[in-house]
């Protein structure tokens, strides 16, 4: 069961019992991602996350190493285009060590213009090394193709040039507007008593004051009126195909049926963005597995629809094959998503979405940390309890409404198609030795 | 024969009449179950000239039996949702899923079916052979991975089972065929080469009841034994770049030769790696390389204590621009920690760490799972968990301080650079 309580700042608490392991997981959420940043910052978002595991007025910055790990415990945190959240999972006598660090974070990091400065290389590190994967890099492109007016266009680690000359006064202040208590979502699960925790939070959080929250218009993204492509060329091994449609935002009404869709063509993932991609989905028999896949096409499809607050984008994903060209696996790809749309799924397959992805919802609240995951994501983009329904939405969907959902969203006019063209590596001579060991 | 232990993850450990070892443990907290089996039939068995064949193995192994054909493995899986991940290491592979408790019955039988009576047909393993060379291309175009596996090969010898591509290459690959398959099977699959885990809301006693209904009637003598030859570590500093220079950024593997898992300085030298680079960010390599000096998104060390010494790995990726500074950071900060040996408070903070937590290591059923696994393959003994506070406990600063003087030495280093870099590192 989940107790639900506001404090008088607006910060919304969430504390669920569960006495399986000695542990707790506590997640701080703020609604804040890289769809509110200005022109400018892009990656703000992301680099404020950075900076706020880097000392607090209370918290020396020599301090922070340590601070959770004494308890056994672990801590991250990650932002994406509708949230940024922070988490914590130790021992249960950790508690009130990982709210101390929570009520910290939210008021008083300190952004020292230095280390403003050295995480700056260290994004830009991860920005790269993201670019030196095609897969990354051709995912970029395509989303920034498939917007034209919406901030989903931004990619959440930001622009190289944005990341360049952003400044310490840009990110303090976008801190300072966004992490408010009433722009907050705290999350308590594991083995604590509700109430005695929630007495805890009160203490910690209870006198922060509650900000002026700041909600940018957003634009919409007008209608896609025909097929956008994008092509990118590298030097490379392997070629790459992605196909992205405008997808359902969490709250619509064809969201469900679009995640059981989803699950007939690439196999069901779950809904957890935390744990659910990091175990490979059931998908042997899905559509674009045979179809793509089992004829030796592609060495690999993947796909996802993903709750989001605004409609974002069902992206699928292909590895071509050694030797098979693009437009060969373009061609097949398309021709078995428009068996799909035309209405070729049947009940079968509808149904053993649904049980895949039921079997799914039951492994991906294995922990306490995924669970306390769920409830603060819902919350960032709509409600907690819509993480208590999962399971229901999912049984209710039809295959009525899975064939509408084809039939409306996996449109040509409704599709991007990105493709990674390698080209030949430029080949250059290995330098140094190459010694041979020593038996022993 | 069974054992059972009373206290800590309590797991039930029984040997099957025809050998095969089946430990469960009751784990009710969510309605399912995780099965973990490994086979002794990792890379170190790939037969000579044929590199990549467990891993072509692993791919195909579950592509038909001789009852079951490919689509029927298929529908069964996809049916309830399973989702069966079968990888190599060096010296196993691994087949690991989670069910429904209702399922365990039929996923267990189809497991086992995949283990004893694969066919290898002639056209799946036509399809695998394209998957695993686009595989091979993928990780030819990897800085990560080509520095990864270069410092495997430098260290140990490009064809020594510790030093060679796991996945073989593109030449070796096309060597293999069904026949190949089929002989790889017949050799190191067998009874006695396996060990099955299962943990979840399941009684033990059901569970290694249907574990041997499954398994029971697979007979055969136990397989070769293996043949690891040791390799000793480098006597000089050697430093290789492999030039990438279509990419962003330079991947730096840097290490060493360590020691066995049964050494008894293995608890050293596991808080040794801790302190140095995996503590909160990175230990003191993150400390430095990351915090400090803002050179990297990821600097870590991980330590791999193996049948034979193992590697101890260093890795960081950097700008081309930085590789060299950052090179010089991981020497410097090597030989501080050889000559000095960990702080009192870094010594005391690693090892609460790693005491503290094994509760959350233990929480999940793949995670239980993965622990009973490792603790039966390196005969660690079903109560090892309840006797490693005492095992940590019992390690000084000093014998840390030792471990890392004998084998953080940087005149003795290996290390691999892959990525946009043309300078002239030594």
């Amino acid at each position: 069961m989940v107790h639900e309580d506001v404090l008088d700042n607006g910060l919304r608490v969430l504390i669920q019992e569960m006495h399986t392991a000695p542990l707790a997981s506590v997640w701080c959420w703020y609604r804040v991602g890289s769809k509110d940043e200005p022109a400018g910052q892009t990656g703000v978002s992301h680099w404020v996350e950075h900076m706020n595991f880097k000392g607090t007025t209370n918290i020396p910055r020599d301090r922070v190493k340590g601070i959770i790990e004494q308890f056994g415990g672990y801590w991250n945190g990650y932002t994406w285009i509708d949230q940024t959240t922070y988490t914590e999972t130790a021992t249960r006598d950790a508690l009130d060590r990982m709210l101390f660090i929570e009520a910290e974070r939210m008021t008083n990091c300190l952004y020292d213009p230095a280390d403003c400065e050295s995480e700056r290389t260290v994004i830009i590190s991860e920005l790269q090394g993201g670019e030196n994967d095609p897969d990354t890099l051709l995912d970029q492109e395509l989303t920034a193709a498939a917007f034209k007016a919406h901030p989903y266009r931004n990619p959440t680690i930001g622009w190289l040039s944005d990341l360049q000359t952003m400044t310490r006064d840009d990110l303090y202040g976008y801190y300072r507007r966004h992490y408010v208590p009433n722009n907050a979502t705290l999350v308590i699960v594991g083995d604590v008593d509700a109430s005695d925790a929630l007495r805890r939070v009160t203490h910690h959080f209870g006198g922060v004051p509650r900000g002026d929250i700041e909600r940018r218009p957003h634009t919409r993204e007008p209608e896609q009126l025909g097929e956008r492509r994008v092509t990118v060329s590298r030097e490379g091994t392997t070629a790459y195909l992605k196909i992205a449609y405008h997808a359902p935002a969490a709250a619509d009404d064809d969201f469900f049926p679009m995640v059981v869709l989803d699950a007939v063509l690439t196999g069901a993932k779950g809904l957890n963005l935390w744990s659910s991609f990091r175990t490979p989905p059931p998908q042997r028999s899905a559509r674009l597995y045979r179809a793509l896949v089992d004829t030796g096409l592609a060495s690999s499809v993947s796909g996802g629809v993903v709750p989001t607050l605004e409609p974002y984008l069902y992206t699928i994903s292909l590895t071509a094959t050694d030797g098979t060209s693009l437009d060969r696996l373009e061609e097949a790809a398309l021709a078995e998503l428009d068996r799909v749309r035309t209405g070729a799924v049947t009940d079968a397959e509808v149904q053993r979405a649904a049980r895949q992805l039921r079997a799914r919802l039951v492994f991906e609240n294995d922990c306490i940390t995924n669970i306390a995951h769920q409830l603060g994501y819902f919350q960032t983009i709509g409600s907690w309890r819509t993480a208590e329904t999962l399971r229901d939405r999912i049984n209710a969907v039809t295959r009525e409404q899975v064939a509408a959902a084809a039939a409306g969203r996996l449109t040509p006019a409704n599709r991007t198609v990105g493709r990674f063209e390698p080209l030949a590596p430029h080949r250059a001579s290995v330098r140094g030795g190459d010694p041979a060991p020593a038996a022993e | 024969m069974t054992t059972a232990i009373q206290r800590g993850l309590a797991p039930v450990r029984a040997v099957l009449p025809n050998g095969t070892v089946v430990i469960a443990k009751h784990s009710p907290t969510t309605p399912a179950v995780t099965l973990h089996a490994s086979v002794r039939a990792g890379s170190e068995f790939d037969r000579p000239g044929q590199p990549g064949l467990s891993h072509f193995v692993s791919r195909t192994i579950d592509r038909g039996t001789a009852t079951r054909p490919a689509g029927r493995i298929a529908d069964e899986l996809d049916d309830r949702g399973v989702s069966l991940a079968i990888t190599i290491n060096r010296h196993a592979m691994w087949f690991v899923c989670t069910c429904l408790v209702e399922d365990l019955d039929p996923i267990l039988a189809l497991l086992a079916d995949v283990v004893m009576h694969p066919i290898f047909p002639r056209e799946e393993v036509e399809t695998k052979r394209g998957e695993i060379t686009t595989l091979i291309r993928q990780d030819e175009d990897n800085p990560a991975t080509m520095a990864a596996e270069g410092l495997l090969a430098d260290l140990y010898g490009a064809s020594h089972p510790y030093g060679r591509r796991p996945r073989g290459s593109v030449e070796s690959v096309e060597t293999i065929d069904a026949a190949a398959l089929r002989a790889f099977h017949a050799e190191r699959f067998r009874p006695a080469s396996l060990s099955l885990v299962l943990v979840g809301d399941v009684e033990t006693g059901r569970a290694i009841d249907a574990a041997g209904r499954a398994l029971g009637t697979w007979t055969g003598a136990p397989p070769a034994a293996s043949a690891l030859q040791a390799v000793a570590p480098a006597a000089s500093r050697r430093v290789r770049v492999i030039p990438m220079m279509n990419k962003a950024q330079a991947d730096i593997a840097y290490g060493f030769i360590s020691l066995r898992r049964s050494d008894p300085g293995y608890y050293a030298c596991w808080l040794m790696n801790n302190i140095l680079g995996q503590y909160a960010i990175g230990g003191r390599l993150g400390d430095r390389i990351r915090e400090r000096d803002g050179m990297a998104y990821y600097a870590l060390s991980a330590l791999d204590a193996n049948v034979i010494p193992g590697p101890l790995t260093i890795r960081a990726g950097v700008s081309h621009d930085n590789v060299d500074r950052a090179m010089a950071s991981i020497d410097e900060e090597l030989e501080k920690f050889a000559h000095e040996g960990p702080t009192e408070k870094e010594f005391a903070e690693s090892r609460q760490y790693l005491i503290g937590s094994m509760p959350r290591t233990l929480e999940t059923n793949p995670g239980i799972a993965n622990y009973l696994q490792t603790e039966e393959f390196f005969g660690l003994g079903l109560d090892y968990d309840l006797r490693v506070p005492a095992l940590l406990n019992a390690v000084t600063r000093d014998q840390v301080l030792a471990a890392a003087g004998r084998t953080l030495v940087p005149s003795r280093a290996t290390a691999v650079i892959a990525g946009p870099y043309a300078g002239q590192i030594r």
